[in-house]
């Protein structure tokens, strides 16, 4: 599963303006971050936290499997190869408007690394009662209201639809397994299908609850890998931006939602994960119905 | 960034593809000149960002200099899809023996970039056919010329064709790569005679998010259009580009300005396309899309506010946001409020619901109190928000 609680976590860019309230919302919630980068930086502390220079120097000291990368656009390539060449095994990045062609580079040589992305463009990941990675909830009062332990996965191509799914799940008695903002790029490190494969492997989760938009090729992807192969997991699935559909070619929200030549839109995904077997929720508050039947 | 189809084929020129002789002009009476020079007949193709030209009636043909200053007359000036035409290509036209599309873009399935080699004419990429090839290849290394030969055997290629067509090839992954392109297509590629390859049309769109590496680059193709809409931007929707770009804290000003009479400030990404489907659904009459999100700061919110109170139609202000992380929903409130003020507005009377749930609720909750604005929380579904609004049912003042 993601996120083993034991694993120890660094942060690159950790001296940037969001990480440090970031750093200090992880470590309320029981995350284990135990240093971070920032080129330069060397000696410094953010809430305590070791800063170093490079991920060689903090090796000597720490040996940390996950990274969050927190870094400006045009140095997240390089950041992504830094953590590869250090070990990491999984890595989330927050940043956002990244060029598709660092993105498609960062994931070649994650494959050769064998690390997993998520991200760009991720609030991150929760395990509720358990750690977090990332800004996903914010505060820690919020991230306890909104997020409980149980059996639901929540992954969403939006970090703000993310926690609010799963307060609504929350307050309606259903508790999550793992919640996972998968980034709102067009080209992320892992998409909705590839997240339910690692999904049906993982005892704690029993049903999965996705929320997509339009744009992209996500929900049309996973329609596909479920259609070849039968998940034992109950999928059901919310999407917005019904009325992007009507208004090709103009950009909404996340880069990624943008309807064109007819691709992308929200009719044509809702008809592909009905078919593949999904719940697709025609309004928000029906996502309800998928879980309780 | 769209670019046009002669900034394109000028951008694809130096990565040594080669195309039929264009002039641009402006004016009817250098179409006709130009006409006269590159040799008759010609095409007179309006430059405008946008494709299915030639269906729009956009591309002409002519056979005397008097027919192309005729063609040009009628093009010029002319609106298509919001957008006036001011310049045309005047090239000569060619006969040909086969006609191809070829194009590069990204697969966000493999998540690399796809080369994509078919037969003319409009091709849907997502739906590629059984008659187009496809190869995905690596970002660090390009298409190399054996893979563009491998693609035109597949596509039943032979000769010296099969081994022009693989340069072309490696060519456009070049210029695709080299300039952080997001669709590179040359449609048609024609063979003029056995084993000789000319482009005639190009269509290259950068990626607005790599602009940063790019400006010089693409400096000496000219100025380039940023409306990927296909429609003039409104000048509220252009004010609200200028108060986003004021701060890089947030984003505040993802505007898109509709005809109904009630003013949405939403949020975030996602929240703001489920509020605006559901405010729809429930028959509210949006005056406008507005998105907000990362934390913007209270002025940024208050600038927006303010200009969305603007519209002399707009009689209502809803403010919806999902569950926030690391926007504070606080600052959102004052923000809204300070907007409100400075338009000359009782923030009692014009907002029809607040909802801003997350990090620092109590405190948002506290200051629209204040205010007398009641707050809707998180116990109140995004859904069940839109439906309050667009049936004119909100919860009222304190």
């Amino acid at each position: 599963m993601l996120l083993d609680p034991q694993a120890q976590i660094m942060v690159q860019g950790i001296t940037g303006r969001e990480a440090s309230s970031m750093v200090s919302d992880m470590l309320d919630y029981g995350s284990r971050i135990v240093a971070g980068v920032t080129p330069g930086k060397a000696g410094q502390n953010v809430q305590g936290i070791p800063v170093y220079d490079t991920i060689a120097q903090l090796r000597e000291d720490h040996c940390p499997t996950v990274s969050i990368i927190s870094v400006p656009a045009p140095a997240v390539l390089d950041a992504a190869l830094e953590a590869f060449a250090g070990g990491i095994k999984l890595c989330l990045i927050m940043t956002e408007r990244i060029p598709r062609l660092d993105t498609s580079k960062i994931m070649v040589a994650a494959r050769q690394a064998g690390c997993r992305v998520i991200g760009p463009n991720s609030l991150g990941l929760i395990r509720p009662s358990v750690a977090k990675l990332g800004t996903i909830g914010g505060r820690i009062d919020n991230v306890r209201k909104s997020f409980t332990p149980g059996s639901t996965a929540v992954l969403s191509r939006s970090g703000g639809m993310t926690t609010e799914l799963a307060s609504f799940l929350t307050s309606h008695g259903i508790g999550q397994s793992i919640a996972i903002g998968v980034g709102g790029d067009p080209i992320v490190g892992s998409n909705f299908a590839e997240l339910v494969v690692l999904l049906e492997d993982d005892p704690a989760t029993q049903s999965v609850v996705i929320y997509g938009e339009p744009g992209g090729t996500a929900e049309e992807d996973l329609a596909r890998a479920l259609s070849r192969r039968k998940s034992r997991l109950r999928i059901n699935a919310f999407l917005s931006g019904r009325f992007v559909d009507d208004l090709e070619g103009v950009r909404f929200g996340h880069a990624a939602v943008i309807v064109e030549e007819g691709r992308g839109s929200v009719q044509g995904k809702k008809k592909a994960l009905r078919e593949a077997g999904v719940f697709v929720a025609e309004r928000f508050d029906d996502i309800l119905e998928g879980l309780q039947t | 960034m769209r670019l046009l189809e002669h900034q394109s084929r000028k951008l694809l020129e130096e990565f040594g593809l080669r195309f039929t002789e264009a002039v641009v002009v402006e004016t009817a009476a250098a179409a006709a000149k130009e006409a006269r020079t590159l040799g008759l007949p010609v095409m007179i193709k309006a430059q405008v960002p946008f494709g299915g030209r030639g269906k729009a009636g956009a591309v002409l043909s002519a056979d005397t200099p008097e027919e192309a200053a005729a063609a040009a007359d009628q093009l010029l000036g002319r609106q298509l899809r919001g957008v006036t035409v001011t310049r045309l290509s005047v090239e000569k036209k060619v006969s040909f023996l086969r006609e191809f599309y070829v194009g590069v873009t990204w697969d966000t399935t493999s998540k690399l970039p796809v080369a994509l080699l078919g037969p003319s004419g409009g091709v849907d990429v997502e739906q590629a056919t059984a008659q187009i090839a496809r190869q995905t290849f690596d970002p660090w290394t390009g298409l190399t010329c054996y893979q563009g030969r491998e693609m035109a055997a597949r596509a039943g290629l032979s000769g010296k064709t099969l081994v022009v067509v693989g340069d072309v090839f490696n060519r456009l992954a070049r210029a695709f790569l080299d300039r952080d392109a997001v669709l590179a297509e040359v449609n048609p590629l024609v063979e003029i005679a056995p084993g000789q390859i000319l482009c005639l049309d190009a269509h290259v769109e950068i990626e607005d998010d790599a602009a940063y590496r790019q400006q010089a680059q693409l400096e000496p193709l000219g100025e380039i259009l940023t409306t990927p809409t296909g429609r003039k931007p409104t000048s509220l929707e252009l004010e609200a580009q200028r108060i986003d770009s004021m701060d890089h804290r947030g984003v505040a000003g993802r505007v898109v300005e509709f005809d109904g009479d009630l003013a949405l400030l939403i949020g975030g990404g996602g929240a703001s396309l489920t509020v605006f489907d559901a405010i729809l659904h429930h028959g509210g009459k949006p005056a406008n899309y507005c998105e907000i999100g990362g934390n913007p700061t209270a002025e940024k919110v208050a600038a927006l506010t303010r200009l969305l109170l603007s519209k002399p139609e707009v009689k209502r202000l809803a403010v919806i946001m999902n569950v926030v992380n690391n926007t504070r929903a606080d600052v959102i409130a004052r923000g809204v409020l300070d907007g409100v003020e400075s338009a000359g507005q009782k923030a009692s009377e014009i907002i029809s619901l607040f909802r801003v749930p997350g990090s620092w609720e109590d405190e948002a909750r506290d200051i629209m109190a204040a205010a007398g604005v009641a707050s809707c929380g998180r116990e109140i579904s995004l859904d069940r928000c839109a439906r309050l609004v667009a049936e004119g049912d909100s919860p009222g003042v304190t």
